[in-house]
């Protein structure tokens, strides 16, 4: 077993476990996947449709942290993404014109890159740690969010093509499916079958020494910040598209935590270097199952906040090496015990 | 560096360093005193010695909050769950009280020694198990909100508790409002003395020198035989009372709890901390910075309520301006720091 593998062997066992729960909550109707007016449905579908926007915002999230990164800021990216699409598409007098929609797709992605690109010259060039700089939007992006909408909660008509983001299909499958599986290809490809995944790695282990090898560390930490941000705006849009409104106070809220949560749980430290996009998206699936699974087993919704706690209390507890040795000492006082040597490698993840 | 530079150099960057210190705290304070004097000149009844007041009463709760999370982010730390403990203890003063019927002031200790003892807890395992901070306290982030949540989904009045009158009781300071006086509530004071109780422990005592210290370099502070185990859990104990207390406060000044409250408390609470000039590296600020900081929050929202046709927002937008500025400076004045050592 290889180290990529035995990295995701346990997000897969969690994700495995929970839905084995919800189908024995719900039936294995859970699973399957029906198809309604042409259009892919089913209990897992909706989860994996809800969970686009967490993924887009994931896997930006995924490549920061593989340079010791962290983008604090995603959440208010996404609603102010969802904002200048939203505000620019009702401030036309056609709210159906293909063109429209395109230009206002077009304009909230190129401002939420330019955001991500200013969130990593802060950090690549004004050597400002990466959790200050993208605080300063995290606070006030919010507020330039409700600046564009002025303050309304600004809503799409039905008809608009805009809906379509969030709610159509292309060949049964959910459109929000659609593009967060062609990002996380597209960028496994360019980090996988290019060299840019080992630079990422070299700049999160070390940029100091990356720049000596010859390595442009800070233009390769502004352009991840600026993927991650177009990454953020992208979910927003996702996001807005599929309520046919922008809620500037409420959108995203708290989604760079879970995103944060997605990436930890997927296998990648915070510590930098090594990422897993796969695993990321395990993560992402993995908290989608667990909100549903919450009402499944029949608590009350209330009882997500608290599960996620306990996720990431055992993840971070689980990963630490300390934590480790801690819970395994009672067992490596018995020397002759074969015991413990399962349990170690089953842990040493 | 070599030794030769060593011998050579300290009496003069001691000499700036030490002034070096002061350079954000007195951005701070000149730029409350800018704020303050652009609202007396453009605004009537500005001047009021109640407005400053009314600083100290609306941001009671955050004020002790940021005072908590001085303590953390001197010694290197963050903690992200005082917004959701915050509202977790006003909660349970409602719930205690109200549901259970216990004591009023039964009810606040146990809900302060709750606080305190999660902070302990979360800075033992943040110490032991060598948890980056972020992610530890975020545990208590999503767990005291979803136990909010859990104890109620809608608001809990604490109005049938007599003892809840206590805390906005006024103290009036020479004479009524309209004759030039100003009052404040017994809460205020309660904050007060947080801080003040805060800067004696963090300047005079063997602890308080100790965060420094672990902030500065927990390795240096490890090999000078300091607790560094003790000082970094006490930290977060620390601001595990202060949310519970700043909690307390709001169940004092509301006399109601709403599980949806002080959500981004937290940010407010750290940027309230870096515009007082405190390092979010750690090592280096003030809790009277801390002081001017919350009251910067406190001015420029109170400007965009005289001006009256502005939304709140632009307080968090100001905010992050500022933020921004101050950290630039920050930065500045590392680099310049290196410079002269270098």
């Amino acid at each position: 077993m290889n180290a990529y593998t035995k990295r995701l062997m346990w997000p897969v066992i969690i994700l495995v476990a929970l839905v084995a729960v919800n189908i024995a909550a719900t039936g294995i109707d859970f699973i399957v996947p029906s198809v309604h007016d042409g259009r892919l449905g089913g209990a897992f579908v909706n989860i994996l449709r809800r969970s686009a926007p967490l993924l887009l915002i994931s896997l930006g999230m995924t490549l920061v942290i593989a340079t010791k990164g962290i983008d604090l800021s995603v959440g208010a990216v996404y609603a102010i993404g969802a904002a200048i699409a939203c505000q620019m598409i009702i401030d036309a007098p056609d709210q159906t014109s293909a063109g429209l929609v395109a230009a206002a797709v077009a304009l909230a992605l190129a401002v939420t890159a330019v955001i991500g690109a200013w969130n990593g010259v802060m950090v690549a060039r004004f050597g400002i740690q990466p959790i200050v700089a993208t605080l300063i939007l995290m606070i006030a992006g919010r507020g330039i969010a409700q600046l564009v909408t002025g303050g309304q909660i600004p809503k799409v008509q039905d008809a608009s093509p805009f809906t379509g983001i969030g709610r159509g299909s292309l060949w049964t499958i959910p459109i929000p499916i659609w593009i967060a599986v062609l990002t996380l290809v597209a960028l496994a490809l360019l980090t996988r079958r290019t060299a840019l995944g080992m630079l990422l790695e070299s700049v999160g282990g070390n940029p100091e020494a990356s720049r000596l090898a010859g390595i442009r560390a800070k233009g390769i930490t502004v352009l991840v910040y600026l993927v991650c941000g177009l990454c953020a705006g992208l979910a927003g849009l996702i996001g807005a598209a599929n309520l046919g409104s922008a809620d500037a106070n409420n959108g995203g809220l708290w989604i760079e935590l879970d995103a944060i949560l997605a990436v930890v749980i997927g296998g990648t430290a915070l510590l930098g270097g090594r990422f897993f996009l796969l695993g990321t998206t395990i993560g992402v699936v993995i908290i989608g199952t667990l909100e549903d699974t919450i009402i499944n087993v029949g608590l009350s919704s209330q009882w997500q906040f608290t599960a996620k706690a306990i996720v990431v209390f055992a993840v971070a507890l689980l990963q630490s090496p300390e934590f480790r040795a801690w819970v395994l000492k009672p067992f490596k006082r018995r020397p002759a015990a074969p015991a413990p040597a399962p349990a170690e490698e089953v842990l040493a993840k | 560096m070599t030794a030769h530079t060593l011998t050579e150099r300290p009496a003069r960057s001691t000499l700036l360093d030490g002034l070096g210190r002061y350079v954000p705290i007195g951005a701070t304070l000149a730029l409350l005193l800018v704020l303050y004097f652009t609202g007396v000149a453009n605004y009537p009844k500005f001047d009021q010695p109640q407005v400053v007041a009314k600083l100290f009463i609306d941001n009671a709760p955050l004020l002790v909050i940021a005072v908590g999370m001085t303590f953390v982010i001197l010694s290197g730390g963050i903690d992200l769950s005082v917004g959701s403990v915050m509202a977790f203890s006003t909660m349970a003063s409602a719930w205690l009280t109200v549901e259970a019927g216990i004591a009023a002031p039964l009810a606040l200790v146990l809900v302060l020694a709750f606080g305190t003892a999660w902070g302990v807890l979360i800075g033992a395992v943040i110490h032991h198990f060598n948890v980056q901070p972020f992610i530890a306290t975020l545990v208590g982030l999503f767990l005291f909100r979803g136990l909010t949540l859990q104890i109620s989904e809608t608001d809990v009045s604490m109005r049938d508790i007599e003892f809840f009158g206590w805390g906005m009781t006024h103290v009036e300071f020479f004479g009524k409002v309209r004759d030039g006086g100003f009052w404040l509530p017994y809460l205020s004071f309660g904050a007060f003395a947080v801080v003040i109780v805060a800067f004696v422990v963090l300047h005079y005592t063997r602890f308080g020198r100790s965060v420094y210290a672990v902030g500065g370099s927990e390795q240096s502070a490890l090999l000078m035989g300091l607790p560094v185990a003790r000082t970094k859990i006490g930290v977060y104990a620390v601001s595990g009372f202060c949310a519970a207390l700043a909690g307390v406060f709001a169940a004092f000044a509301t006399k109601s709890a709403n599980p949806l409250a002080n959500v981004g408390t937290e940010l407010d609470a750290i940027a309230a901390v870096v515009i007082g000039g405190t390092l979010l590296t750690g090592g280096a600020g003030f809790v009277l910075g801390t002081v001017a900081g919350v009251m910067v929050w406190g001015v420029l929202n109170t400007l965009i309520a005289f001006q009256g046709n502005l939304s709140s927002w632009w307080a968090r937008i100001a905010m992050g301006v500022l933020l921004l500025a101050f950290i630039l400076l920050q930065r500045v004045l590392a680099r310049s720091g290196e410079k002269r050592r270098a």
